[in-house]
């Protein structure tokens, strides 16, 4: 509370200058003075709240850190570090590792960012540089709407109307053509029926399209038009002025939107488990094999886990879930660092 | 000030909240999910008939055992019933409410439901992924003058532990040595083959969207969606279809008078069905609230005597009379603190 009463003291006696102000013109006014205790409590109030926001945020965060270590004490005691690089997970004879669903967790998002990017930055470049005012609104509309789409419709729509059209028209005519060639053919190999890590990716993809493509064209449309009319005026085209004046310009914005496309790909749940097979065994790394992720695990697995090793497991699995989007956040943060670093030394 | 403003208002929710629940009188219980839509029907039968209010969360087996024994439900459900001696260690009693049957169904051109044959040691082998194609010769033999494919067998099973997989995993072990020593049973296993399908809807979708594939549903769900059912060779040597009397033979064989810890799987008697099993209810021996644990079983001995049409029309299948009897009074065995019997 002390601290808090330090702390307004500034605001105080800003809003006493503002009012003094305003009682300069209206001297007699009876509510003058009421105003200003009254401003002063609301003032406290609401630094109290902000405060109060923020420390519940980080507190339960802590507290999500801690119960998810104590939930999964006990098979972090009992498999250790092996755990991530075993890809075993037997409930019957209580053998757990969790690398089948690392890797599945890993590969399809990597599967999302590598369609996802490419795509979001040219919807990005279209809409901000390229496309015809009427189509603009319209157009960035109906991608944004793709957002609001609930996963578990993006999960049934892959199963019962993508997978099958992947498995005819993709997988078929790709292992007909390739199958006997060595390493491809490997990556394309196991039963094509349309679901697995290459349909997880997939879907995933259009997931996160509209998150990455709405901060994208966001953070374009901020970059002032002063610089990119210079670059034009200079003779520049389309392309060197959106590579040389507008990503360098946003590329802290664009590497967030990619990083909370990331976020969202390493954390999707219902979409991934109707589409990905939720096959526990690590035989080939063909892109067509049913696999697993984390959380299709987690969400399959948790109901009907038997207390002890089984379910300590499954929480160990969401603890290294939890460390993967802290160090995929932390690596953004440190790619924006370097970035900084070499700016200006270059070209 | 607002320290205590707050504390006054989080005191007079918890009061609105605990006056709610005196007011009316509900019964909690959590558990299972397959027996769920039965007892919702039941339950709200019940709430018609008597103003009683019977609150069912479908949590799934693990997390119904959970909360009961955790005591923060009236009643547990569970798929998979409990040994004599894990429920004498938990102060628990068991007793079944309806049986069901798991079915396997599979999807090739031409074949119709009940047409194709199998027994429990080739399912176990098509499991084990040692089975590949349909037109095996293991296959072929059981099933004479069958168009079976020269195609891949696409395998589907559950991705998520339940019942319906420990019905099934159990009854392979019991029929396939090779199964028991390599998977084994249990909610859920290490499966060596197929894609895994989130709950029956999932496994039916699967079912019916691959060619040439095999999985297991609950039995409402093959019949309401008229998948190719496979008619079972049960212990006795006879091959039955799926339906309430194979499913009602299997239960009836069961010596439900010794203990209610009854697998129904591959029982014997001829009209069998070899993969049946019941649900269950567990109740603490000894009751903190005796009151709450007589309105519980006052709704399920209302439910023996008036939800058997219920229960058929959900495609579940009550239990036989004689069993509900024994049921009854082995109810006798839960006591208030004093000991005394909280049914007269």
């Amino acid at each position: 509370m002390t601290a808090l009463a330090v702390q307004s003291i500034p605001r105080v006696t800003m809003s006493t200058l503002a009012t003094t102000g305003l009682s300069s013109v209206d001297m007699r006014s009876a509510d003058v003075p009421a105003l200003r205790p009254s401003g002063r409590l609301g003032d406290a109030v609401f630094a109290n709240l902000t405060r109060f926001a923020a420390i519940i945020t980080l507190s339960l965060l802590v507290a999500i850190i801690v119960s998810l270590f104590i939930g999964a004490w006990p098979s972090i005691r009992h498999f250790g570090l092996p755990f991530l690089w075993t890809a075993e997970w037997d409930p019957v004879q209580e053998k757990f590792g969790g690398l089948v669903m690392i890797y599945g967790t890993v590969a399809t998002s990597i599967i999302a960012l590598l369609i996802a990017v490419p795509v979001s930055f040219g919807i990005a470049v279209f809409l901000t540089e390229l496309s015809p005012k009427w189509l603009k609104r319209p157009l960035g509309t109906a991608i944004e709407l793709l957002a609001a789409i609930p996963s578990i419709v993006y999960g049934m729509w892959g199963l019962l109307v993508f997978a099958p059209i992947l498995a005819q028209y993709v997988q078929q005519p790709l292992q007909s053509v390739f199958g006997n060639v060595p390493i491809i053919g490997s990556l394309l190999s196991g039963p094509p029926v349309g679901i697995g890590i290459l349909s997880a990716g997939i879907i995933l993809a259009i997931m996160i399209i509209p998150f990455i493509a709405a901060v994208m064209r966001d953070v374009f449309e901020v970059t002032p038009a002063l610089l990119k009319e210079s670059a034009y005026g200079l003779g520049s085209t389309t392309w060197e002025v959106v590579s040389r004046v507008v990503l360098p310009y946003t590329k802290a914005g664009v590497v967030g939107g990619i990083m909370l496309g990331l976020g969202r790909a390493l954390g999707e749940t219902m979409a991934v488990t109707f589409v990905i097979g939720n096959f526990n065994q690590l035989d080939t790394l063909s892109l067509f094999q049913a696999a697993n992720s984390i959380t299709s695990a987690l969400a399959n697995e948790f109901a009907e886990a038997t207390p002890g090793l089984h379910e300590a497991s499954l929480i160990y699995l969401g603890l290294v879930l939890f460390f993967i989007t802290l160090v995929v956040l932390s690596l953004s943060k440190l790619l924006l660092l370097q970035m900084r670093r070499s700016e200006g030394k270059g070209t | 000030m607002r320290v205590s403003l707050f504390r006054s208002m989080i005191a007079g929710a918890v009061l609105a909240g605990s006056f709610s629940v005196a007011v009316a009188q509900e019964v909690t219980g959590a558990g299972a999910s397959f027996p769920a839509p039965v007892y919702a029907k039941w339950a709200d039968a019940y709430n018609k008939a008597t103003g009683v209010r019977i609150n069912y969360q479908s949590v799934g087996s693990g997390a119904g055992m959970r909360q009961i024994r955790g005591k923060t439900v009236d009643f547990g459900a569970s798929d998979a019933p409990l040994s004599d001696a894990d429920l004498a260690k938990d102060g628990l009693m068991q007793f079944p409410t309806v049986i069901g049957g798991v079915v396997p169904v599979v999807n090739i051109k031409g074949i119709t439901p009940g047409q194709m044959k199998i027994t429990g040691s080739v399912l176990g082998d098509i499991y084990l992924g040692k089975i590949t194609k349909w037109n095996d010769p293991a296959l072929a033999a059981l099933n004479p003058g069958v168009p079976l494919p020269d195609a891949a067998i696409a395998v589907v099973r559950r991705a998520d532990g339940s019942g319906t997989s420990f019905l099934f995993t159990n009854y392979l072990s019991k029929t396939s040595p090779d199964w028991k020593a390599k998977v084994g049973e249990g909610t859920a296993v290490n499966w060596p083959t197929g894609a895994g399908g989130k709950g029956n809807e999932g496994v039916s979708a699967f079912v019916q969207r691959l060619p040439n594939s095999i999985g297991y549903v609950e039995y409402a769900y093959a019949k309401q969606n008229k998948m190719s059912y496979v008619q079972v060779r049960n212990q006795a040597g006879v091959f039955v279809s799926p339906d309430d009397t194979t499913f009602k033979a299997a239960a009836a064989s069961a010596e439900w008078s010794k203990s209610f810890n009854q697998v129904l799987t591959d029982q014997p008697g001829k009209d069998a069905w070899p993969i049946t099993g019941a649900t269950f209810i567990m109740m603490h021996v000894k009751q903190d609230k005796p009151q709450q644990a007589a309105a519980a079983l006052k709704f399920f001995d209302w439910a023996y005597s008036n939800g058997d049409k219920m229960a058929d029309e959900l495609d579940y299948v009550p239990m036989p009379d004689a069993v509900e009897g024994i049921i009854r009074t082995q109810w006798r065995k839960i006591t208030d603190g004093a000991g005394k019997s909280v049914v007269n």
